[in-house]
Formats: C-alpha cells, sequence, structure tokens
C-alpha cells in the first residue's frame, strides 16, 4: 500500500535458460544481480535477484545474450496506468 | 478494481514474440539457442527480434541466415526464414525482396561470411543499393570452424592460422567493410555500434531498429555492422570478451554513423513485378511458331533414354550448334535435356566443344565426363577426348582414316570424310549436321519431326534449312550404308 516502500522494478530469470555468463550482474547499475551458488540442471551457475534494489531500469535484459533468461518488471502504481495495463494485449 | 492496493508489476522487458516460444533444433535443448554463454550473436538475434516486434513487422519479415556460428536463425526467428550459402545472404536476399517487395528482408551474417567468402555479394547489394536491411555481425574471426583468420582479425590478433598474431606483411590488414561500403553512391545508412558495454548496447539496439525502419520506409540499403563478443574463442570470460570489444576492437574498428542519407532519402518505387511466364516469349520477340510444342513429337513408347554426347571441333565447324540442334530436338520430344558449351576464349579457330545429355529422367548434372557417343570433328579433338569414351560407346570421326593409335577394341568407330560429303552437297559447313545425321540414325531416339522442328526454331535463313535437312538425311543414309546394310 506503501508506494514509496516498493521497488519500481522486479526481476524474474528463468533459471532453465540462464546460461550464467554473468553480462546482466556486469550490466545493471545498482549491483542487485549474483550469480547462484548451485548449479543448474544444465551444470550452470546462474543469475539471481538479491530480492530488493530493482530499478526496472531494463539494461540487464538487453546485456543478456539468451531470448526469455531474464524478465523485467515495473511496478504499475495508479489507476491510470492499470487501465493502460488491462488494455495492452499481451502484457 | 483499480485502486491504490492494486500496486502491481507488468512486464517492462520479456521475451520477444518474433522468437519461437520453444527451440525445434534438438530433443532436448528446446528452451535455450545453441550459442556459448555471452556470445555476441545472442545480443544481436534479441535486438533484431525487439525491432520486428516494436515495428510490427513479423508476419512479412523473411530473415536470410548465413553460415557460421548463427547459421541456425530458422529455428529461433518466427518470421519467414532462408539459410543461404556461405556469403550468399545479400544475394539470395536480393531476390527474395525484389520478388516480394512487400516483405521485410533481413540479411544477417558473420564477418566470414560478409568480408571473405561473400565480399562480392555485400558489394554489390550495397551498390545496388536494395531496399534490404544487413545485420553483420563482426566478432573478428571465423568462430563456426575453430578460430581461423578472417579478414577482420586484428594485427597481432592470434588465431589457429595465424598462430604469430596477425601480420599486415603477410595476411594483410583488418578489412573496414563499413568504411569501404560508405564510400558507394547508394547505400542510405551504415552504422558500426559494438556490444562493449551498457551504453554501446543500447546504441546498437537502437541502429538496428534504424536499418530495419528504413526498409519498411522503402529507402534504400542498410547496414549495421555490430562489434560482439565471441569469449570462447578469444578463450576469454564473457565479460572479459565485452570489455575486449571496448577497449581493444574499437580502436580498430571506431564506432559511428558512416553514412546517413535517410533524411534526403525517397522512398524507391518497389521493382515492378516480374512478367508472368506466358509473357516471356512475347517480351523476347519470339514468334509463336517458334515456341518448343512441348512433348509434340513424343519419343514412341516408354524406352528408357539416358544418352551421354560429347562433340568437339574447331571454333566455326559448327560445334556449338550441332549440339543446341540436337538438345532442342529432345527438348521437343518431350526429353530432359542439357546442352553445356565449352570453349576456349578465342573467338575463332579455338577448339570447342560441348555437352549435350538427353534423358527420359531428370539429369543430374550437365557435365559429360564419359560420353556414350563422342563427336570429333578433328583429329586433336579426337586425341583429346577418345580415351574418354564409355566402353561400348561410338565415336564419330571426321576423316577417312582413323588413326590407328586412338582405336580401341571396346569402342566402334564411323571414320568418313564429312567435310567432303559436305562440299559435294553444296558447302563444306554443313558437315555437322552430315555427322548429327549419323548420330541420330545410330541413337534411334529422335523422332525425324522433333528434328525438323528444332533446326527450323534454330536456323533462320531457309537457303541452310534446306541444305541442312538434306546433310541430315546424308548423314542418315551414311550411318545404314556403313552399318546396316551391310551389316557390321
Ligand atoms: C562454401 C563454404 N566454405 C567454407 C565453409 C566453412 N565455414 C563454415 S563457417 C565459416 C566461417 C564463419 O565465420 P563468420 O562468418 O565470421 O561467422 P562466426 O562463426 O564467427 O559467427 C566457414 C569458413 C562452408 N560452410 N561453406
Ligand atoms: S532492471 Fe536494471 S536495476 Fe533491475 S536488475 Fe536489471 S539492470 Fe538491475
Ligand atoms: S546475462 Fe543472461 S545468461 Fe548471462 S547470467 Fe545473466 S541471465 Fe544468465
Ligand atoms: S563460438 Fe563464439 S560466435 Fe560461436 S556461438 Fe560461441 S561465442 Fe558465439
Amino acid at each position: 500500500m506503501d508506494a514509496k516502500k516498493r521497488d519500481r522494478g522486479l526481476l524474474r530469470i528463468d533459471q532453465d535458460e540462464c546460461k550464467g555468463c554473468g553480462l546482466c550482474i556486469e550490466a545493471c547499475p545498482p549491483k542487485v544481480i549474483a550469480l547462484s551458488a548451485e548449479l543448474n540442471h544444465y551444470g550452470y551457475r546462474t543469475a539471481t535477484y538479491a530480492g530488493a534494489g530493482c530499478t526496472g531500469c531494463g539494461i540487464c535484459f538487453m546485456a543478456c545474450p539468451e531470448p526469455g533468461a531474464i524478465t523485467v518488471l515495473r511496478a504499475v502504481s495508479h489507476p491510470a496506468a492499470m487501465a493502460a495495463r488491462e488494455g495492452a494485449a499481451h502484457a | 478494481m483499480c485502486s491504490d492496493t492494486a500496486l502491481d508489476y507488468e512486464v517492462a522487458q520479456g521475451r520477444a514474440q518474433s522468437f519461437y516460444a520453444r527451440f525445434e533444433r534438438k530433443d532436448e535443448l528446446q528452451h535455450q539457442t545453441h550459442y556459448c554463454p555471452g556470445c555476441g550473436h545472442g545480443i544481436a538475434n534479441k535486438m533484431l527480434a525487439r525491432a520486428i516486434d516494436e515495428l510490427g513487422i513479423q508476419d512479412r519479415t523473411i530473415l536470410v541466415g548465413p553460415v557460421g556460428c548463427s547459421v541456425f536463425t530458422y529455428y529461433y526467428f518466427d518470421v519467414g526464414n532462408i539459410q543461404a550459402a556461405h556469403g550468399r545472404a545479400p544475394a539470395v536476399a536480393t531476390a527474395v525482396k525484389r520478388s516480394r517487395p512487400e516483405a521485410v528482408v533481413i540479411s544477417y551474417q558473420g564477418d566470414g561470411d560478409l568480408s571473405a567468402i561473400g565480399s562480392a555479394e555485400i558489394l554489390h547489394a550495397a551498390n545496388r543499393g536494395e531496399n534490404i536491411t544487413v545485420i553483420f555481425v563482426n566478432n573478428a574471426i571465423y568462430s563456426m570452424t575453430g578460430g581461423q583468420a578472417a579478414p577482420t582479425t586484428l594485427l597481432g590478433q592470434k588465431s589457429t592460422t595465424t598462430p604469430g598474431g596477425r601480420a599486415a606483411d603477410t595476411e594483410g590488414y583488418p578489412l573496414h567493410m563499413s568504411e569501404l561500403l560508405a564510400t558507394l553512391e547508394a547505400p542510405v545508412y551504415i552504422e558500426r555500434v559494438g556490444l562493449g558495454d551498457n551504453k554501446q548496447t543500447a546504441q546498437a539496439g537502437r541502429a538496428i531498429r534504424r536499418a530495419l525502419e528504413n526498409q519498411v520506409r522503402g529507402l534504400g540499403f542498410s547496414l549495421v555492422e555490430v562489434l560482439a563478443p565471441c569469449p570462447t574463442i578469444w578463450k576469454m570470460s564473457p565479460v572479459d570478451a565485452q570489455h575486449w570489444v571496448r577497449d581493444v576492437m574499437e580502436k580498430t574498428f571506431p564506432l559511428g554513423v558512416m553514412r546517413d542519407r535517410t533524411g534526403e532519402a525517397m522512398p524507391k518505387p518497389a521493382a515492378p513485378p516480374s512478367p508472368a511466364l506466358e509473357e516471356i516469349p512475347r517480351i523476347l520477340g519470339v514468334a509463336d511458331e517458334d515456341l518448343p510444342q512441348g512433348n509434340a513429337h513424343a519419343v514412341e513408347g516408354s524406352r528408357e533414354v539416358d544418352l551421354e554426347v560429347r562433340i568437339a571441333g574447331f571454333g566455326g565447324q559448327g560445334v556449338l550448334l550441332l549440339g543446341e540442334v540436337l538438345a532442342e530436338a529432345g527438348l521437343d520430344a518431350g526429353l530432359e535435356v542439357s546442352w553445356l558449351p565449352s570453349y576456349g576464349p578465342e573467338m575463332r579457330s579455338g577448339t570447342s566443344n560441348c555437352h549435350v545429355r538427353l534423358a527420359s529422367g531428370s539429369i543430374d548434372s550437365p557435365l559429360v565426363s564419359a560420353p556414350g557417343i563422342l563427336v570429333a570433328m578433328n583429329e586433336p579433338s579426337l586425341r583429346k577426348f577418345d580415351r574418354s569414351v564409355r566402353p561400348g560407346g561410338w565415336v564419330i570421326y571426321n576423316g577417312s582414316e582413323f588413326p590407328a593409335d586412338c582405336a580401341r577394341a571396346d569402342v566402334r568407330v564411323l571414320a568418313l570424310p564429312f567435310t567432303e560429303v559436305a562440299h559435294q552437297l553444296g558447302d563444306a559447313r554443313a558437315s555437322n549436321m552430315i555427322m548429327l545425321g549419323a548420330l541420330l540414325e545410330m541413337t534411334a531416339v529422335l523422332p525425324e519431326a522433333s528434328v525438323g522442328a528444332a533446326l527450323r526454331r534454330l536456323v533462320k535463313n531457309p537457303r541452310w534449312i534446306e541444305l541442312d535437312e538434306r546433310a541430315l538425311a546424308r548423314g542418315r543414309a551414311l550411318f545404314r550404308e556403313a552399318y546396316v546394310e551391310v551389316g557390321a
């Protein structure tokens, strides 16, 4: 309810698609991504979001070579934006 | 429902629609590309997919993929896909764009593909100002084949073919394709971008989108060169490879716009549609009666035909015409045919020869390296080809004396002074048709009506048609006299 406390952005990483190259970690301005300690199914350490601090800038998305390893979400906080979102075809 | 408690997140950046949801390349790993971790192709692919999404052109995009590490673009992009032979993507893209002007056609190429084997194709496509978009991913090496030097390899850069580092004295200098192409008049937009850091990457995304947009607006040829990391072949971590693009590669290949005429360029009209097939004879001025009549005189019965003929002589002896009449008659008779001339650079008096095949099935190659019949119009030609004749085959030789050292037990020979016979008929130059007459009688495959139709299609002068018809008849008679009536 208190918008100020919410992060503007949110990061989702597909653990099966990430190849652990680390480019997103290098790219992220607030440095909120790190490599996991555990290996995934394919033997890669994968990118993991720190859980807080993402600004939703989207820079990590374009730094990542994988089509869908990263999804960046942005906060929608007011009715107008919500309405726009409802209207968007493939949100 | 839109109360402030509904504070929520929406996707700002996610998988592009222009990528398939799953990649059908293997049973497993259908959710992953084949690129190595940190590969620049992955990033370039992603920028391209996003630009296609943003411009709303997915349904009319045709992507021409290269040979190289990015050969599998067709597994990833949910658009029309073609994969071209090494270096040929701009030529393929030209054909696609011209025949489908409404399509947005992209040639995606690596630096080996574009600047080495395909240097001619890109140069001429750019020079013609084809309204296509070229994405040129330069990682300064042949990656897919394991790291051989490319024309773009940096001075001092080690590769499997420059183990001591590229040296200008022996391997020349790195080829600056974008600068070279920017010396041409036609291109409207050429920019070199890099994937060396966040700023560069953002600019790369914008440039790729612009290059596509130019095509949508019909402006003409656009190319974006992307300096891209190849961590695997460079033997670096993905992050180090990224920095190497910015800190080292960019020194040799400065980033920037090499050409931008998008401001003044006017949308080019699409190439006019190709004429319908039926209209081509009229455009070429071919009269109706000269058109092939299809199977008008189809070969009788269901005999399997597979005739391989080599005809050789001096230029001016009518070698090529002999082959043409034979092939044309085969066509008239509904056979598959090929006619392949082969001659030296001399316009006159050089040797010339041609390969002719007639077959009831499809023809794999027009080359006749082991002929069933050799037509040798002089002695040098006989000597050149007599060993190549297939056992059981024939030699038709222009000369009354067959050279003893050319005789073979496994080859039959019809040796006659055809030039003299032609002279008696009225013109020594008709010797080729006498020899053809003998060949036709010997093979007994083609109906006479087909031969007559072919002759009238290829020979325009009525005096010559009349002479050639007599020559053909004479040739048939000569063969019968020698082999059938006397008995061989
Ligand atoms: C006609 C032909 N010649 C050579 C090859 C071998 N070959 C495959 S990929 C390649 C070089 C690719 O280099 P580049 O275009 O830089 O692409 P990269 O793999 O670096 O992305 C070569 C020479 C081929 N497949 N076909
Ligand atoms: S969106 Fe921006 S802030 Fe958020 S993780 Fe990615 S790079 Fe970092
Ligand atoms: S850039 Fe992509 S593949 Fe590389 S570590 Fe980050 S999420 Fe994984
Ligand atoms: S070898 Fe280099 S160019 Fe090829 S997929 Fe791997 S990183 Fe990419």
